[in-house]
């Protein structure tokens, strides 16, 4: 299979333009007759499936939520970046991108982020066009923030709630269209197949979650903006209903799956208490602006924070990197974390925390001024944690938090099957091997109100309507296939719940596939994944029926999916024996310490395709070339 | 800790539900509300029962699928609080902890403390929004908003949609949902052309839905887990006043 990224020539600066050009039109009364699947309805779903609809399009969306507006894209709280330049600090479309594709460790494609970059501002007209309350100066103009160690004022936000103000933007759109009868809605439904017939993706087959009814839906194109695969690891920031399972069944159906292994883990969260964590909770790095990180210089050190002297505190990230300080980005503060906590210097329960202290900005700026950049964000720790920041301090630590892998795209977001696009943080493209702050807001509704529109009607003029509905035998297989796996999960009856096989998958990955990974880590991942597999089809217990609401049954088709997908991602993390951003190999740091990138081996995408149960995954690679962002090695010092 | 549950259970929307007692043992005080449950939950499953069903995803407060009434209060009795964020520690060792869905006629149960909370989007689809299709819109600065009033339709936007407020209102009213949409809009000089139309046809749909009517109990926003202020349910009523008079 030759992997073909479509990129348009051109310089890049043109090369989105000279495509728009060059794309085919479908006749605005010819828009009507094509149907259009949108799965998920987060940022980039939500924007799509409207964007879609005004245009002329009908469409269909599903989410397994209760309402579109809840997709996971809500929590996300620092902001959205926008090459604006409005403070007029030096930014521009080529410095967004610049940082994007340094930011991602050279691992993203180039003409993807300078589109991503290009469509960036349009983004901000379309959200205040809508009423999304960013923001504002006292002038009525908008207001920026410098966010995760960016150079320039680029992040637009709305307090600490960006991602709930866009999302809710995005599901008004998607509502005015569903009461115009131009979306059909779709809500607690879960995808459970991909249905593709002549290699072209033709519908997909959906489990109701109330009834348990599971029904074909045929379509002319398949768009998957089923969010990211973080909740593998059990322990996340992502909601609990997040899964792999849209993308892995894709994945099944011959969807290549990119860079499984580039998983982001975000360095302020709140530390686990104990067994029974069922999520973590993130809270934004804004806090690194003011907050000073540091642990106790003695290993074990008992005492309380106010109990250590000055001279006695390691505020490593200060230390290390003396240019950046606790502003390094997200991996390498996570890293550092870790480090300082595997030498026995981590504080709280079970030494897995570091100290975020706001002591000397609480004396520096007063506790009013703290409280006003931060108070909801105190507030929030303090309810989890019983502890209260402005005495004491946070105590933080890295959590898995977005995942910037996912289903393999061309220029257009099509997947290798024709007729299946993925958008949002489903695909792998614009993030590389580490994505910075506030851009996941910014890529979610690029992909879905300004780049989808357009390259979905090329697509649909150039194949025409696809003639094959819900009739046809591949649907009846993949609906009678999603049946029988339900009915295998409810016959088991064995012991274990399908939460005590997650929390087991995830401690796995995270001691195996986490912040560091070392080929024995990795292959002892290798060897406990299918033992764990093998016990789920015989000892899991599913209690309830098929044909009702069974959130028991839920999580099981789920996590069944998820063990298969870890497999995966660990054969990816052993396969790229260089370090780059989320994706660490202990085996290839520097002296002192530092992610290796080995270029000539390694830059490249790797896609990997399902061959079948029993096969092993067959590796395409797609190569990376840097015309315009030449790599250089991070430094942060 | 060890507390005395008694939970709704109904197995779908058409048989009846009843209380039913259920022990939990051993919970740590730092485990979030919705934590207990899933130990309880796993408990149910070992013991071949099935586990007691409850919406939740994001469990950081900012989803708003969860919720219901524990103790009579909706999200509990912590204010400004949504479940997932109630933690077990505000609770008192061996307590009895009474849990049901919310009730409104227009948020049907489909099981246990899982309901139906459609009624919400439809009341959206109907005029919560500007009717601006993508692209061809005006640079974002070159309309301005004053900061105060961006603020404030700020405050209004905080809404997660839970249906805390529906749940706690005696008359099971929808009127604090349904002004902070309309209130965010008309906050905002985006919001001025549908001004009218938007809040006569929310108004409508909320009606139509079967919630009830607002007598000023105020208790939405007693409840609400984002603490969306009652002034905007007057806004509502000014906003509703001033659209009878125009149209």
């Amino acid at each position: 299979m030759k992997l073909d990224a479509k990129i348009p020539e051109g310089p890049i600066e043109k090369k989105w333009d000279n495509h728009l050009f060059a794309s085919k039109l479908v006749n605005p009364a010819n828009k009507r007759k094509f149907e259009v699947i949108v799965v998920g309805t987060g940022l980039a779903g939500s924007s799509a499936a409207a964007s879609l609809a005004e245009l002329g399009y009908k469409v269909k969306a599903f989410c397994f939520q209760d309402s579109p507006r809840r997709a996971h894209s809500i929590a996300a709280q620092g902001g959205i970046n926008a090459a604006k330049n409005y403070p007029n600090d030096g930014d521009s479309v080529f410095r967004l991108f610049y940082d994007t594709v340094k930011g991602g460790d050279y691992r993203a494609r180039e003409a993807n982020v300078y589109r991503l970059a290009q469509v960036s501002g349009s983004i901000i007209d379309q959200c205040v066009a809508q009423g999304v309350p960013f923001a504002r100066e006292y002038s009525g103009y908008l207001d920026n923030r410098s966010f995760g160690g960016a150079q320039v004022s680029r992040t637009f936000y709305a307090r600490g709630q960006t991602g709930q103000q866009l999302l809710l933007g995005a599901y008004s759109a998607l509502s005015r269209q569903i009461g115009l009868g131009n979306v059909q809605m779709f809500p607690r439904h879960e995808m459970m197949d991909l249905v593709v017939e002549g290699g072209r993706a033709r519908g997909i087959v959906t489990r109701n979650l109330v009834t348990g009814e599971l029904a074909a839906h045929a379509a002319d194109a398949v768009v998957l903006a089923t969010g990211g695969y973080g909740n593998v690891f059990y322990l996340s920031t992502n909601a609990k209903g997040c899964n792999v399972s849209a993308a892995w069944r894709a994945h099944r159906r011959g969807a290549l799956l990119a860079n499984p292994c580039y998983t982001q883990i975000h360095p302020t969260c709140i530390p686990v208490t104990g067994d029974h964590q069922s999520k973590l909770t993130l809270m934004s790095e804004s806090l690194r602006n003011d907050g000073r990180i540091w642990v106790p210089k003695t290993k074990g050190d008992k005492r309380s924070a106010d109990a250590i002297p000055e001279g006695e505190r390691d505020y490593y990230l200060e230390r290390r990197y003396p240019a950046f300080g606790n502003l390094v980005p997200r991996d390498v503060a996570s890293r550092a974390a870790k480090a300082v906590c595997d030498e026995g210097q981590g504080v709280g329960p079970g030494g897995l925390g570091v100290y975020l202290d706001f002591s000397d900005a609480i004396q520096r700026l007063g506790k009013e001024v703290v409280e006003e950049r931060y108070g909801n964000l105190f507030h929030m720790y303090h309810k989890i944690t019983a502890e209260n920041p402005y005495q004491v301090p946070m105590r933080i630590f890295p959590a898995v938090h977005y995942t910037m892998g996912g289903l393999w795209v061309d220029y257009n977001l099509m997947s290798n099957v024709d007729g299946l696009f993925v958008l949002g943080e489903a695909n792998f493209s614009d993030h590389g091997a580490n994505r910075l702050g506030a851009s996941a807001l910014m890529q979610g509704l690029a992909d879905g109100y300004f780049v989808l529109p357009y390259t979905m009607g090329d697509y649909l003029s150039r194949v025409g309507k696809s003639h094959v509905d819900v009739s046809h035998a591949e649907f009846k297989g993949a609906s009678e296939e999603s049946g029988r796996r339900i009915d295998k999960l409810l016959s088991i009856q064995g012991k274990r719940s399908p939460d005590s096989f997650h929390k087991q998958l995830g401690k796995v990955l995270w001691e195996g596939c986490g912040m560091g990974r070392t080929e024995k880590s990795l292959e002892s991942c290798l060897e406990e994944l299918p033992r764990i597999r093998e016990e789920l089809w015989q000892n899991l217990k599913v209690t309830g029926a098929s044909g009702s609401l069974n959130q028991c049954l839920e999580k099981a088709v789920r996590v069944a999916d998820f063990l298969e997908f870890g497999q995966l991602m660990v054969q990816d993390a052993l396969h790229r024996t260089e370090s780059c951003g989320g994706h660490f190999r202990i085996e290839s740091q520097t002296d002192d310490g530092e992610a290796r990138r080995d270029d000539e081996n390694f830059s490249y995408v790797a896609a990997w395709e399902w061959k079948g149960e029993k096969a092993q995954p067959e590796l395409h690679k797609e190569p990376l070339t840097f015309e315009y962002v030449k790599p250089s090695t991070r430094s942060y010092k | 800790m060890n507390f005395k549950l008694k939970v709704w259970r109904q197995p779908d929307g058409k048989s009846r539900g009843q209380f039913l007692a259920i022990d939990a043992k051993d919970i740590s005080p730092d485990m979030s509300f919705l934590e207990m449950l899933d130990v309880v939950n796993e408990r149910l499953i070992e013991a071949g029962d099935e586990p007691i069903a409850f919406d939740n995803d994001c469990r950081e407060g900012i989803c708003g699928m969860c919720g219901c009434l524990v103790n009579g209060f909706a999200h509990g009795h912590e204010r400004g609080t949504t479940l997932c964020q109630l933690h077990m520690r505000s609770f008192t060792d061996g307590e009895t902890i009474v849990i049901e869905p919310w009730r409104a006629k227009a948020f049907p149960v489909l099981k246990d403390l899982v309901v139906d909370r459609s009624a919400f989007d439809k009341i959206i689809q109907s005029g919560g929004f500007i009717a601006v299709t993508t692209g061809g819109v005006p640079d974002a600065n070159a309309m301005l908003v004053s900061k105060d009033a961006a603020d404030l339709a700020m405050d209004a936007a905080a809404c997660i949609g839970c249906g805390a407020c529906v749940a706690a209102c005696p008359n099971a009213s929808a009127m604090l949902f349904t002004s902070a949409k309309v209130s965010q809009f008309a906050l905002l000089p985006q919001g001025q052309p549908e001004r009218v139309d938007r809040v006569r046809n929310m108004v409508s749909t909320m009606e139509k839905a079967g919630f009830g009517a607002c007598s000023n109990h105020l208790e939405c926003a007693a409840a609400c887990p984002k603490e969306v202020s009652a002034d905007f349910i007057a806004k509502l009523n000014r906003e509703l006043m001033k659209a009878y008079l125009v149209k």
